[in-house]
């Protein structure tokens, strides 16, 4: 069973706000049967103050789909639109406690589902997916939306990646599109300019050297340890082990600083795949 | 919403209770029957006694001869032995046929094996109703395949294949056919003198023992390696010493489910059937997955369109019952269960499924409770669902 917060039951055993509202003047949706989770939002906004209302859903989702909206519609009502258009998927995974990292995507939805109904009563028309950008096509997820979630969340893994946006989890065959993105992503973020060339060879040899000689004995001194279990072109295939095994924060922390001494001693477009 | 504090436990499929009988015949070798049942004196012949004894009871349940029965530790290491047993006994041959249906403890080994021992695998797909196409079947099986595997009752749908069929087309081809049949020993008549099947997995658990007993039925005259090497125990097919009481255990649980087939396949069926038309009058929109005529007595998987069913579930167990779900969420990953994509289900009612599964010590007044507190469930989530209002 998943560890849900007492909150995220709270919400979902009593949904706040949910059905719809007959003269809302913002109303989003985001979502599809097929994807497994879907969410409606109708927002009543005084166009005189500016400020929402009034604000109602409805969902077809799990226990976090259905919490994660009830928490949107109890932390938008009264707002201003200005202030509800800064709501992260974050502050309603707050709101909750937190959700398993796993259901994140509920969150993400809801902040979506938000952002659709402002811009349906401002007027704007809100953007279709282009085929020819949607990467994920079991979720019809978009170029956009992961390279978004990379930014916002400094998602540094397809993994996570999945976690908060869904793309990668059904046939799995997008991948390694995602992965062609994270790399654009990570790479940007560390050093724009072009890394020497070097065969696999040599690559495969200073990766191994970099992981012995300076990252394995700096783990080994807090208790954890490295393996390398294969380099395939600039993805590294690494077994981690924290001190802190299990804390999924100091996890991602370990994950990080391998990874970074990795780009910066080798290069800055490896990516590092934990297996287990 | 808990009224009354009730427990109804519908998911047998998964694991189901430990009988009464069962745990009452296993306490003495808890205590003073501790000899191993391979040494030279007392303490230990008289165990090896109560063995061949539990032994007997497994083979007669199958209709098999009692040195055809290997206990494992579990369904899956039955399955594992059987599969990779066979392969490694069977030579050059570098095909193997198994279903797209089946539970991963051989679906994802004959997934192992192309992966990483290089064999050619051929899954074969279902109908809508979950059924296999016995011609597609034959067609399959080719001089090169060594091995077929399938299983004999869906454990999600409770659809039956008919692995009387299924064995007597492998036969045929000259190739060896083994089936998983962990969710269909003790629920349904298997009668192995007339079931051409070379291999047969089950487990105890699923048969009112402890966890941490399986058997693997293996006809005589089968080539097959050890599984684990050692000593001589199980005629050297499997080392290890013998776990002593849960294979007494699961003696008694074949001999009780020889007793009790009967009453399963009738009072338990008419459960079912009163719980599953009880369901489908009482809630528009909800579907029959899998085979609604060939299919185990005890089960029930029913598809509630436009809600999802990890939803269904936690609403269910606030009301103290037990069921499970091939819904995407409950699982962690983000797809419908692989029986029901391979069926391909209707994402309408495929995230919306639950399934339901009875056993014998489930009573009248456990469905008729569970007949009252399901409908206003999924009444309560259709009213959130934005699809089910658009469908009004």
């Amino acid at each position: 069973m998943w560890d849900y917060t007492k909150s995220v039951m709270d919400h979902f055993s009593n949904p706040r706000n949910v059905g719809k509202i007959e003269n809302a003047n913002g109303v989003g949706e985001v979502g599809s049967l097929a994807c497994g989770d879907a969410l409606k939002l109708y927002l009543k906004i005084n166009p005189e103050t500016g400020k929402i209302d009034d604000a109602r859903f409805q969902t077809f989702g799990c226990a976090s789909a259905i919490a994660s909206a009830s928490a949107l519609t109890e932390m938008v009502k009264g707002m201003s639109l200005e202030d509800a258009m800064k709501i992260t998927n974050d502050d309603i995974a707050r709101f909750l406690g937190g959700l398993p990292e796993q259901k994140m995507h509920c969150s993400v939805m809801g902040k979506e589902a938000l952002e659709a109904a402002i811009a349906n009563f401002r007027g704007e028309k809100v953007e279709e997916h282009k085929e020819a950008e949607v990467v994920c096509k079991c979720f019809w997820v978009d170029e956009e939306k992961i390279r978004h979630q990379i930014r916002e969340h400094k998602l540094t893994t397809v993994e996570e990646i999945t976690h908060y946006t869904k793309a990668g989890g059904g046939c799995g065959g997008c991948i390694p599109d995602i992965k062609r993105i994270l790399a654009e992503e990570t790479g940007k973020a560390s050093e724009p300019k072009e890394p020497p060339a070097m065969t696999n060879l040599q690559r495969i040899k200073l990766v191994t050297a970099t992981i012995e000689n300076k990252i394995a004995p700096a783990l080994r001194n807090d208790g954890g340890d490295i393996e390398l279990v294969d380099v395939d072109g600039l993805d590294v295939y690494v077994k981690l082990r924290g001190a802190c095994a299990g804390c999924p924060g100091a996890k991602a922390t370990l994950h990080n600083i391998v990874q970074e001494t990795l780009r910066k001693d080798v290069d800055p477009k490896i990516t590092i795949i934990e297996v287990k | 919403m808990m009224t009354e504090n009730k427990q109804v436990y519908l998911d047998n499929n998964a694991t189901c209770m430990v009988s009464p009988g069962v745990r009452e015949a296993m306490m003495p070798f808890f205590g003073e029957l501790y000899g191993n049942p391979s040494s030279m004196h007392n303490f230990g012949g008289q165990v090896a006694t109560h063995l061949k004894e539990a032994r007997e009871r497994v083979a007669a349940l199958l209709n098999a001869s009692p040195d055809e029965i290997v206990f494992t530790s579990c369904g899956t290491e039955a399955d594992n032995h059987a599969i990779r047993g066979v392969l490694e006994a069977s030579g050059e041959k570098r095909h193997i046929v198994t279903t797209k249906v089946e539970h991963p403890a051989v679906l994802n080994v004959f997934r192992f094996l192309a992966k990483k021992k290089g064999y050619r695998v051929t899954e074969l797909g279902v109908s809508k109703q979950g059924d296999l196409d016995l011609d597609e079947l034959r067609a399959s099986l080719t001089p090169d395949t060594a091995l077929l595997s399938v299983m004999a009752a869906n454990n999600e749908t409770g659809t039956l294949f008919p692995i009387d069929e299924i064995g007597a087309i492998a036969r045929e081809a000259g190739v060896i056919f083994h089936t998983d049949a962990v969710q269909a020993v003790g629920k349904i008549p298997l009668d192995l003198k007339k079931i051409p099947c070379d291999l047969l997995s089950l487990s105890g658990h699923k048969l009112h023992t402890p966890k941490g007993i399986g058997a693997l039925y293996i006809r005589k005259g089968t080539r097959i390696s050890p599984f684990m090497i050692g000593g001589h125990q199980e005629n050297g097919r499997r080392a290890g010493t013998e776990n002593v009481p849960y294979i007494i255990g699961l003696g008694k649980a074949c001999e009780e489910a020889m007793n009790d087939i009967f009453e399963e396949n009738n009072r338990v069926r008419k459960l079912r059937d009163k719980l599953e038309e009880g369901l489908i009058s009482a809630i528009r929109h909800t579907h029959i997955n899998g085979n609604p005529r060939w299919r185990l007595p005890n089960t029930t998987n029913l598809g509630f369109e436009f809600i999802e069913g990890e939803a269904i579930l936690l609403h269910l167990s606030a009301a103290g019952i037990a069921a499970s779900s091939g819904s995407a969420c409950t699982s962690g990953s983000l797809e419908p269960s692989h029986v029901l994509m391979a069926m391909e289900t209707p994402f309408s009612y495929a995230h919306g499924s639950v399934r339901f599964s009875l056993s014998k010590f489930t009573s009248e007044e456990e469905i008729d409770y569970t007949l009252k507190v399901v409908p206003p469930i999924i009444q309560k989530l259709r009213e959130m669902s934005p699809f089910y209002d658009a469908s009004k």
